[in-house]
Parts: structure tokens; C-alpha cells; sequence
């Protein structure tokens, strides 16, 4: 490169494949640096005091509401709210905040500011993390009244007026689910790995982005020119013209052969020795069925079902659950929908209700174990997926399973919901064929026991990639050795393969894992015949699909059973099935 | 406020697990707001208004803790005993 080059290039985790060209735009998710500082004339004091009584005052009524919207069996957790209301009149805060708008003459907004970090800056001595992380409650307390003062609502996403590239520190699932596509045209992020929940939910939208780039958002100014390539994790900030030509055209041939692959995607995945796969879709919301459906997926093969209890106060009940999953299973029929039961972390169930956080959550109270303590709202779930069995072909999905003894539980449990909806004379399905997760390593020990209880397996790629090796998957300094290729992950779902073969149970694959064109060969040969994965993976797969032959694969995967590492792995099916590959959708792998 | 008669401070100590984090600090401030008079909550040599969640929660009182209470007007020992017994009782927090 020569050395009067003004671009950078910034490399991160490739999270969901395309070119994007734009300007960047910073989301400031704290706000504090916008906030300006003016002086008030003593005889508007008393009216700039009023002005932030009023909006404490508010910030209050928001916060009431809030804690009146939370239901019996969370009232534990609302006891944080209530100490937050306490805190809105606290003299530290509300107190202090009046006094330095009378005595230096300043906004309210300001002072607000000023007497929030003086808060804070009394939790720094404190040496018990526990207590010293209390200090986030000021700030909660403060951001409420200072979004009241400023009488904006969300500051972030939903305001912005032309088409951008997000260029943010971090973005959660739920932020991300508020993207309006006309408005961003892709977006990076500080931090987050190619599997998490926020990577998972970009590339259902299907526009470019590029994640734990680390310091992006100090790199990158507002307004500057940026080009992003999902497909190879890179971030080019200012770059040349040469840069900018070569990009545009990328663009154009990436945009090309998606629409090539998109246009045979009704065809059937038949395999080119005419061995024929399934392949479906995996959905987070009702709307998704449609994007399943035109991208030729035959089924939901992972509906999950954690975003109706997102972002609200209380937990769905059943009528709203079973309205949903009957709509999904009637736009479905008759191919099937497997809906996974509620995989959740309990604390971060209901929004707005900060509780101490688990050192370990993916290793915490989550999934089936948060629903075998919470048996009623288990119990819901359970009623209306088995309701919405009687309208199409619906299944039901264990996740997070690690020994037999779970899967006896919750077939007791479905026992009840069984009997309390024939006491209630409600129309349901007991024929519902019942499959777990297999996605924790003791499970995939104990299939052939685990076999003999269910209908089927469904593999969760994602997490027994990351419980195999011991990677936080969201952990940037670990996450290079995530790899779905590594010889102990492959030998893992051989063995849950042979061993549903031998106990004439179906298998299924949902994780990322099979919506990556790399990894069908090896896919095939180990004798997995269903995939599911996000909609706009599919045509390509099944074009991928349609270019292998089984038989071969098989031959194949003897020697990448020989291979002991993950690289060589990578090797020999780059140099077995490139020339396959390369008319792929991928650019990564064309580009060379 | 310098001599303060004995009845108008109260010596207990922090029994609860978490200590005293930011819920039992409310309910302490929730009290002391309603004392005619101030109410201080002092351990090992520093002293903080007990009506402020904040105050309270800066001193960092963990389990195992000595805290003194004072209050400046007799009228509000009935305010100084509540909170006390707040202390004996853990703060009603399951162990």
C-alpha cells in the first residue's frame, strides 16, 4: 500500500455476508456528549428548577406505570424499581441537581449531568463489586429524567433520517430488531462474535456487517465514507478512489449472484446422486414465515420462541403464545413447524429489570432449566404449542437438555398441560412428536438413552461448538477459535448421526453450522438429511446441495475423520470441493 | 450538634448477606426522610445523611459491619428504633 494512503483498514468478524459503501453514523448510546451546557439569567432560575421538578416528576409516572405492569410471580425483581423510585427525589441526586442549577446558573440538563457523575464518583472507592456496581442504578434514574428533560424518547435508532451505516459499540438483539432496512445499510460493532444473538438477528435482515472490530467507534467519525464487507469481516474507513471502484464493482457481481441463486431457490435440494434434503427455515417472529417461504424453505426447523417475552413487563399469556404459533403452523402446513420451548436466560426475561447478573449465564439458570423452576410459566408455553398442534404439523423442541432426567420432568409436565386442557375442553394434540436440543456434550454421551425418550435430535451448532471447546462465543479475544470444524465437533455429531441412525430417530441440524456452504460435504457425508437455517441461507444451500453427490461425501468424510485439527480440515475441503465452492455465493471464498 | 446525649445513637451492626445494598438503603432513606430532623448513619469514622439512597450506599456497609445511628431530635426516636429493627431483622432478606 503506499504510504500517503489516508484509508484504514479494520478487521473484525465477518457477521453477515455483503458489500456496503455509505456514510457512518455513531450511535451514542449514553447520550452524555451531547448534552449542552448554557447559563440561565437568575430570574429564569426558578423556572429552569421547575422545568426539571416536572420532569422528575414524570420520570416518576413512567417508572409507576412500569412497576404496576409487572406480574405477581416477578414482583421479587420489581423491588429494584421501587428503590429506583426512591432515588429519583434522592438529595444526592435531586437535591444536589437543584442546587447547582441555583448556585452556578445552568441548565437543568447540565446540572443533572454534574450531579449524576458526583454520585457516581462516590461508588469509585468502594471495593465490594457487588456494591460498587450499584452506581448503574444512578444511572438508570438519571438517563429516565434526563430523556424526560430533553422530551426525546429513544435516542438511538428510530430518529435517524437518511441511509447509513450504524457504526456502534454494541448493539443488542433488541435494538438490532428495531433496524428499518430503508434506513441502514449495514452496520459494525465494537464488539460481538459470528454467533451472537445480534449476528444471528443482522443476517435475517439480510444487509452487510462486520462485528468486534474492538475500537471502531473511535476510528470512525460521523459522516465519513465507509465501505463494509460482511463476507470478509472488513472495515476500509476513508478509502481511495482506486478502493472505492474496486468495491462498488464487488458490490454489483455479489448483488448478481444472489439474485442467480434466489431465482432457482423453489427447486428441490436433491442431492446430485438424487438423494433429496430437506431444508427449512428458522424463524424468530410470525412476519419471518413469508421470508422462509420465498427463499423455498420447507418448514420452520427452529422457531424460537424467546422474542414475545422480550422487551415487556410481564410474560405473554397463553391465548397470545397459542395466536401466534397457530398462525405460523396454519401458513406453514403442511410442512412442519418445530418450536422450540422458551430459551431464555430468567433474569433477562423481562426488560427493564436489572437483577445481579450471573458470572456465567450461557453456563446459568437458562432454557429448560429456567422452565423446570418456573413450572407455570412452562406450563403456558406448553398448553398453547400443544393447542396449536391441532392446526398444522407443529413439534416440539427441548433446548439445553443435559441428562434424561429433564426430559422425564418435562413430559410430566406436558402430562398436566395435557390434562388441564381436557378439564377446560380446549381443542389439542397429544400426538405432538417431541425432540430436544442436543447441544451440551453430556448429551451428545448420552444419546442413545436420551433416543429411547424422544422423537427426535435437532443440533444446536452454536452452543455445542462453544460447551465443546470452552469458548465464550461473544468473547472477541477467544472467538478466532470458534470453529465448527474442529475434529472434536465433527466426531461429536457423527456420533449423535450414527447413534439416532441405529435408534431410527430423525436428526436434525439447526445451528449456523449448516447455513455455510463450506460445511455441507462434510455435512452430507456424515448422513444428516435436514437442515434449518436463516431464510436467506437457503437458496444457496440448496444450490450447494444440488452440486454434491452423497455417495462422494461419504467417501469425503473418511478423511476428514483423519484430519486433527481444524485447518487441515479447512484445507482439504478447499482443495477437495473448491472448484464447487467458488460458485458459491460467498465472496470470500472467489476472491482470492 | 456536637453533644449528643446517648439515647439519640444507637449502635448495630449489618447481618444480611448482600449487605447494605441499594433496596435496604431505600428503605433506611425511605424512613429518615419522614424524621423531623436529620439522621446520620456513621461507620468507622464517616457519617452520612440516612435519607439519601446514595449517602448510604458510598460508606459501603457489608455484612459484618459496625454502624452507629444518630438523630438530632428526640421526637424522631421512634424513627431511630424502626431503623434499627430494619438492621436486626436483615432487612426482611431471606438468607
Amino acid at each position: 500500500m503506499p504510504s500517503d494512503t489516508t484509508q484504514i483498514i479494520l478487521k473484525g468478524i465477518s457477521g453477515s455476508p455483503g458489500i456496503c459503501i455509505g456514510k457512518a453514523y455513531l450511535v451514542d448510546k449514553e447520550g452524555v456528549d451531547v448534552i449542552e451546557k448554557y447559563s440561565i439569567p437568575e430570574n429564569k432560575v426558578k423556572k429552569e428548577i421547575n422545568r426539571f421538578k416536572s420532569a422528575v416528576t414524570k420520570a416518576k409516572n413512567e417508572l409507576a406505570d412500569i412497576i404496576k405492569g409487572v406480574p405477581e410471580e416477578l414482583r421479587q425483581h420489581a423491588g429494584i424499581l421501587e428503590t429506583h423510585l426512591v432515588l429519583h427525589k434522592d438529595k444526592m441526586l435531586y437535591g444536589k441537581a437543584i442546587d447547582i442549577i441555583k448556585n452556578e446558573l445552568v441548565n437543568a440538563e447540565w446540572a443533572l449531568r454534574e450531579a449524576t457523575s458526583q454520585a457516581k464518583s462516590m461508588f469509585s472507592n468502594i471495593s465490594d463489586p457487588y456494591l460498587k456496581s450499584r452506581s448503574a442504578d444512578i444511572e438508570h434514574v438519571s438517563e429516565r429524567i434526563m430523556r424526560n428533560l430533553i422530551g426525546c424518547k429513544d435516542v438511538n435508532i428510530s430518529n435517524i433520517d437518511k441511509r447509513v451505516i450504524l457504526v456502534a459499540h454494541t448493539l443488542s438483539p433488541a435494538e438490532t430488531s428495531q433496524i428499518q432496512l430503508e434506513k441502514i445499510m449495514g452496520f459494525i460493532t465494537d464488539r460481538g462474535g459470528k454467533a451472537s444473538h445480534t449476528s444471528i438477528i443482522v443476517r435475517t435482515l439480510e444487509i452487510p456487517a462486520v462485528l468486534g472490530l474492538d475500537n471502531a467507534t473511535q476510528l470512525i467519525k460521523n459522516n465519513s465514507i465507509i465501505i463494509v464487507d460482511g463476507s470478509k469481516g472488513v472495515v476500509i474507513v476513508d478509502p481511495e478512489e482506486k478502493t472505492l471502484i474496486n468495491y462498488d464493482g464487488l458490490s454489483k457481481k455479489y448483488e448478481t449472484r444472489k439474485a442467480d441463486i434466489l431465482r432457482t431457490s423453489d427447486l428441490p435440494a436433491k442431492s446430485a446422486d438424487g438423494h433429496l434434503f430437506s431444508i427449512m427455515g428458522n424463524i424468530e417472529q410470525p412476519e419471518e414465515v413469508v421470508a422462509v417461504k420465498d427463499h423455498g424453505g420447507e418448514g420452520i426447523g427452529l422457531f424460537r420462541t424467546e422474542f414475545l417475552y422480550l422487551g415487556r413487563m410481564n410474560f405473554p399469556d397463553e391465548q397470545e403464545l397459542f395466536n401466534q404459533y397457530k398462525e405460523v403452523a396454519e401458513l406453514m402446513a403442511p410442512h412442519p413447524v418445530i418450536i422450540r420451548t422458551l430459551d431464555i436466560n430468567g433474569d433477562k426475561a423481562i426488560s427493564g429489570i436489572p437483577t445481579p447478573e450471573e458470572a456465567n449465564p450461557s453456563l446459568g439458570l437458562r432454557a429448560i432449566r429456567f422452565c423446570l423452576k418456573n413450572p407455570k410459566i412452562f406450563k403456558t408455553q406448553l398448553r398453547a404449542i400443544l393447542r396449536a398442534a391441532a392446526y398444522g404439523n407443529v413439534q416440539l423442541l427441548l433446548p439445553m437438555i443435559s441428562g434424561c432426567e429433564e426430559i422425564h420432568h418435562t413430559h410430566q409436565i406436558i402430562d398436566e398441560a395435557v390434562e388441564s386442557l381436557e378439564k377446560d375442553g380446549l381443542a389439542y394434540n397429544r400426538d405432538i412428536q417431541i425432540g430436544i436440543m442436543i447441544e451440551i456434550p453430556s448429551a451428545v454421551i448420552m444419546a442413545d438413552a436420551m433416543a429411547d425418550l424422544v422423537d427426535f435430535f435437532s443440533i444446536g451448532t452454536n452452543d455445542l461448538v462453544q460447551y465443546t471447546l470452552a469458548i465464550d462465543r461473544v468473547n472477541r479475544h477467544v472467538a478466532y477459535l470458534y470453529n465448527p470444524l474442529h475434529p472434536a465437533v465433527i466426531r461429536m455429531i457423527k456420533h449423535v448421526v450414527d447413534t439416532g441412525k441405529k435408534k431410527n430417530i430423525k436428526t436434525f441440524m439447526c445451528g449456523e453450522m449448516a447455513s455455510e456452504i463450506i460445511n455441507l460435504p462434510i455435512l452430507l457425508g456424515l448422513g444428516l438429511d435436514a437442515f434449518s437455517m436463516a431464510p436467506q441461507s437457503i437458496p444457496s444451500i440448496k444450490n450447494m446441495i444440488r452440486k454434491i453427490s452423497v455417495s462422494e461425501s461419504k467417501l469425503f468424510l473418511k478423511e476428514v475423520l483423519k484430519q486433527t485439527s481444524a485447518i487441515d480440515t479447512m484445507n482439504l475441503i478447499t482443495d477437495t470441493y473448491g472448484d464447487t465452492l467458488v460458485n458459491g455465493i460467498y465472496d470470500k471464498y472467489t476472491d482470492k | 450538634m456536637n453533644t449528643l446525649d446517648y439515647d439519640l445513637s444507637k449502635k448495630t451492626s449489618v447481618i444480611n448477606e448482600l449487605g447494605i445494598h441499594a433496596r435496604p438503603a431505600a428503605m433506611i432513606a425511605k424512613l429518615a426522610m419522614k424524621a423531623q430532623s436529620d439522621v446520620w448513619l456513621c461507620k468507622n469514622g464517616d457519617r452520612v445523611d440516612a435519607s439519601s439512597i446514595i449517602d448510604i450506599l458510598s460508606i459501603a456497609c457489608l455484612k459484618g459491619a459496625d454502624v452507629t445511628l444518630q438523630i438530632e431530635n428526640p421526637e424522631d426516636i421512634n424513627i431511630l428504633n424502626k431503623i434499627i429493627n430494619l438492621f436486626e431483622k436483615g432487612f426482611e432478606e431471606l438468607a
